[in-house]
């Protein structure tokens, strides 16, 4: 494809030659016109891709240097500028609502991240079975991940409601006392955790199917063969053969994990914000959120913001290096 | 000469029509920047100019189930169409306003304030965005309640809001859940139970959860008795020089060792007021408390929350130390493009007769001198709390308000207090002194940039 579009615009003369022949004061209108068209073939592409440029530019590059620019000096909402140097970052770092924030997105993270991809294998491996009505199954298992966040924890905070919640209710039959949802950090983690795995599994089960459907029938047949059970060949034949896009969906799950905001400001209510009483479930985004809009210190919001994006950029080096890894361990 | 200059005049004006191409596909893409909401100000089609005006909780003007005032208005003002967007939550409706501010867009043209938000928009961040509402005149900055007045006003004397009400405080109780816990239900008797010290209401609490039915508190909350007993104080969070100073404010102390004993007694229901999950107002529905510290506003509250089925339960108390709690002004943006217009409505709704209007509908307690000892207000009652005097009871508790002075940071302090300290408490039965620790923790980090 590329060959032949290069081939195209290196190698076809312009179509306009071969017709001055009769001698007719074409020239000047023919030669405009190849120019044109040599124009048209040379910068249309860009004007093509320009949109997503542009667009990247207003509010992906601006906003981020933007932010760098914020995040070095003093600002009040509302206010000027004044130039701080590194002070918000150092602040940060002896702040203990950023390493409590720190913290809580990262127990949060793996409390929720682990579950879901755990299921999301077993769920796609289910899926890979020839079974009836396939299809319905696998929109029904993408439902979730269509509901809104906003949606979806609305619903959650309900049944974890301490006082009135279903999850409560159900335990106090089987004979538990009721559990503070809401006030006490694990709980609570564990409540937020449940949404964002409820949210995240199906779509995740969705990638490992497509990744699964992929991998070559003889070897299950050839495992088969062998005497390996259904549990062996799903160890030994699907996860070594998936394992690119389990990465894959590990380091996506994880930035989601970073970057989660949504659901504890909804689940926590009107203490959202601020991630409850203790802020036993403010994350990165909510501290964040709470400085810069709450507390009008963009500053220092702007400094979160890019300590948030260097753990990001780490995540992807590391993501980078296990791919390598992985990639001389398949032996490509 | 001619040619090659209309040659360029013409590609001058392209480049300029290309430049407001450019102009608009920015300004559509910045929507926020370029100030959407300014389109109503202007004056339609029919020569009429429409007033916005910017309202948070319950205001009680609207056409709907407020006293008709912006009918009223419009009516003896042909050329005048007023548009009121209210917001429910105060917190929020501030951080918006504070934004919209700062960026001098998206301003109504006349914005409601709450007290404790006040001394914010008087201080040196944003005191000259306003009209100075004392020189505009139609409003008679007289008939107001002196300190209400003084708290609208910037240290160079302009007074940048017109009072609506304020928020005199008495303590509502449910009868019923008071009988079952052999306790009085005379709102005499009741009032006696407590009268002068708010140590005695805790006491009173006490006795009720020795007799309680079964899943009933005494009071709904600790971070509300806080900020109960917290109005009924001279010093709060401010010292005399309008400075923020917490730490040493004996009113904060006497609040805060209230409410910590309140909570560590287990008298209180352990809610957090105005949830939004909803959760204080099925209490009310539930009658899963007995007491609530009553501002004046919060009778509509619990009309609204507890509903018909107990209609008739409720009654009103005066409450063990008089004090205020909220309340709000209307102040006019200087930006607005018909500022003069908007602070003659402004005037007029702040004015007596409006007062009165809107008190007679929604209970809000007006704060205009006069109409506070007007017979309108004295004897009013709400049919929700049966022959209960609502008038004269908040009257009377306005009468003993010693307004505390306020400083710019309050509204954000009192949050960290109550929903950070006392909350962590209550619920999660954290050490007093750590709470504490927290608080200015929170202070120091959150306030002082």
């Amino acid at each position: 494809m590329a060959t032949s579009l290069r081939a195209a615009a290196d190698g076809s003369p312009p179509p306009a030659p071969p017709s001055p022949a009769p001698g007719a004061p074409g020239p000047p209108t023919s030669s405009w016109r190849s120019r044109l068209y040599r124009w048209d073939l040379r910068l249309s592409p860009y004007a093509y891709v320009a949109p997503f440029f542009l667009t990247f530019a207003a509010f992906g590059l601006f906003p981020l240097i933007y932010t760098g620019w914020l995040s070095l000096h003093r600002v009040e909402l509302g206010g000027d500028a004044q130039w701080r140097g590194l002070d918000n970052y150092t602040a940060l770092a002896d702040s203990e609502f950023f390493w409590n924030a720190l913290a809580n997105t990262f127990t949060i993270g793996v409390v929720s991240t682990v579950p879901q991809l755990l299921m999301a294998l077993g769920l796609a491996h289910l899926l890979n079975y020839k079974l009836r009505g396939r299809g319905f199954f696998r929109v029904a298992v993408l439902a979730p991940y269509a509901t809104s966040i906003a949606a979806a924890t609305l619903v959650f905070a309900q049944l974890f409601n301490t006082d009135y919640g279903l999850i409560n209710t159900v335990l106090g039959w089987v004979g538990f006392d009721p559990v503070d949802w809401e006030s006490s950090r694990w709980p609570a983690q564990i409540a937020i955790s449940t949404i964002v795995t409820w949210r995240w599994t199906g779509y995740n089960a969705l990638i490992y199917l497509a990744a699964m459907q992929a991998v070559p029938q003889d070897l299950y047949e050839a495992a088969a063969l062998d005497g390996a059970s259904r549990w062996r060949q799903f160890l030994s034949v699907t996860i070594p053969s998936i394992r690119p896009t389990i990465l894959f969906t590990i380091v996506v799950s994880t930035i989601g994990a970073t970057q989660l905001f949504g659901e504890p400001m909804i689940f926590g209510g009107s203490l959202g914000v601020s991630g409850g009483s203790g802020n036993q479930f403010q994350t990165l985004s909510l501290l964040m959120y709470e400085k810069g809009w709450v507390t009008g210190a963009l500053g220092q919001a702007s400094a979160i913001a890019w300590v948030m994006l260097l753990l990001l950029l780490l995540i992807g080096a590391v993501r980078l290096l296990l791919a390598r890894v992985n990639r001389k361990k398949l032996g490509a | 000469m001619r040619t090659s200059s209309t040659s360029r005049s013409r590609q001058r004006s392209r480049h300029t029509a290309r430049a407001a191409v450019a102009g608009a596909v920015a300004c559509a893409a910045l929507i926020t920047g370029c100030g959407s909401d300014g389109g109503s100000d202007q004056a339609g089609d029919d020569g009429k100019i429409t007033l916005r005006i910017g309202t948070f909780g319950s205001f009680g003007y609207d056409n709907t189930t407020g006293a008709k005032l912006y009918a009223e208005y419009e009516k003896a003002h042909p050329d005048i169409k007023i548009v009121e967007s209210n917001v429910a939550d105060g917190q929020k409706y501030w951080d918006t306003l504070k934004l919209r501010l700062s960026r001098n867009s998206g301003l109504a043209d006349i914005q409601a304030l709450e007290v404790g938000y006040v001394a914010e928009a008087t201080g040196p961040a944003m005191a000259d965005k306003w009209v100075d509402l004392g020189t505009t005149g139609g409003s008679e900055i007289g008939a107001f309640l002196d300190w209400k007045v003084k708290q609208a006003t910037t240290p160079d004397g302009k007074i940048i809001g017109l009072g609506t009400d304020i928020g005199p405080m008495a303590i509502c109780y449910n009868k019923d859940l008071f009988a079952k816990a052999k306790l009085p239900t005379d709102r005499a008797a009741v009032a006696a139970l407590w009268q002068g010290d708010w140590a005695k209401f805790l006491e009173t609490g006490k006795t009720y959860q020795k007799n309680a039915p079964a899943g009933t508190a005494f009071h709904d909350s600790a971070s509300g008795l806080f900020n109960a007993v917290v109005s009924s104080e001279p010093v709060q969070y401010a010292n005399t020089k309008g400075e923020l100073d917490y730490e040493n404010s004996p009113g904060v102390k006497k609040a805060w060792d209230t409410a910590v004993a309140a909570a560590q007694s287990g008298i209180t229901a352990k809610l957090r007021q105005f949830d939004e999950k909803g959760t204080w107002n099925a209490a009310f529905k539930n009658s899963k408390f007995a007491t609530v510290a009553c501002p004046s506003w919060m009778t509509g509250i619990i009309k609204d929350q507890a509903g018909a089925a107990n209609q008739g339960k409720w009654d009103i108390a005066a409450p063990p130390v008089a004090g205020n709690w909220g309340g709000s002004f209307l102040a006019v943006p200087k930006s607005g493009k018909h500022a003069k217009e908007a602070a003659e409505l402004a005037a007029w709704l702040t004015a007596p007769a409006q007062h009165a209007k809107v008190f007679g509908v929604n209970g809000n307690i007006p704060s205009t001198k006069h109409t506070l000892t007007s017979a309108v207000v004295q004897d009013a009652k709400l049919p929700y709390f049966g022959d209960t005097p609502v008038g004269r009871i908040y009257s009377q508790a306005a009468a003993g308000i010693t307004p505390a002075p306020i400083s710019r940071w309050d509204g954000q302090v009192k949050t960290f207090l109550t929903d950070n300290g006392i909350l962590d408490i209550e619920q999660r039965g954290t050490d007093p002194a750590k709470a504490w620790e927290n608080v200015k923790k929170l202070v120091e980090d959150k306030i002082e940039q």
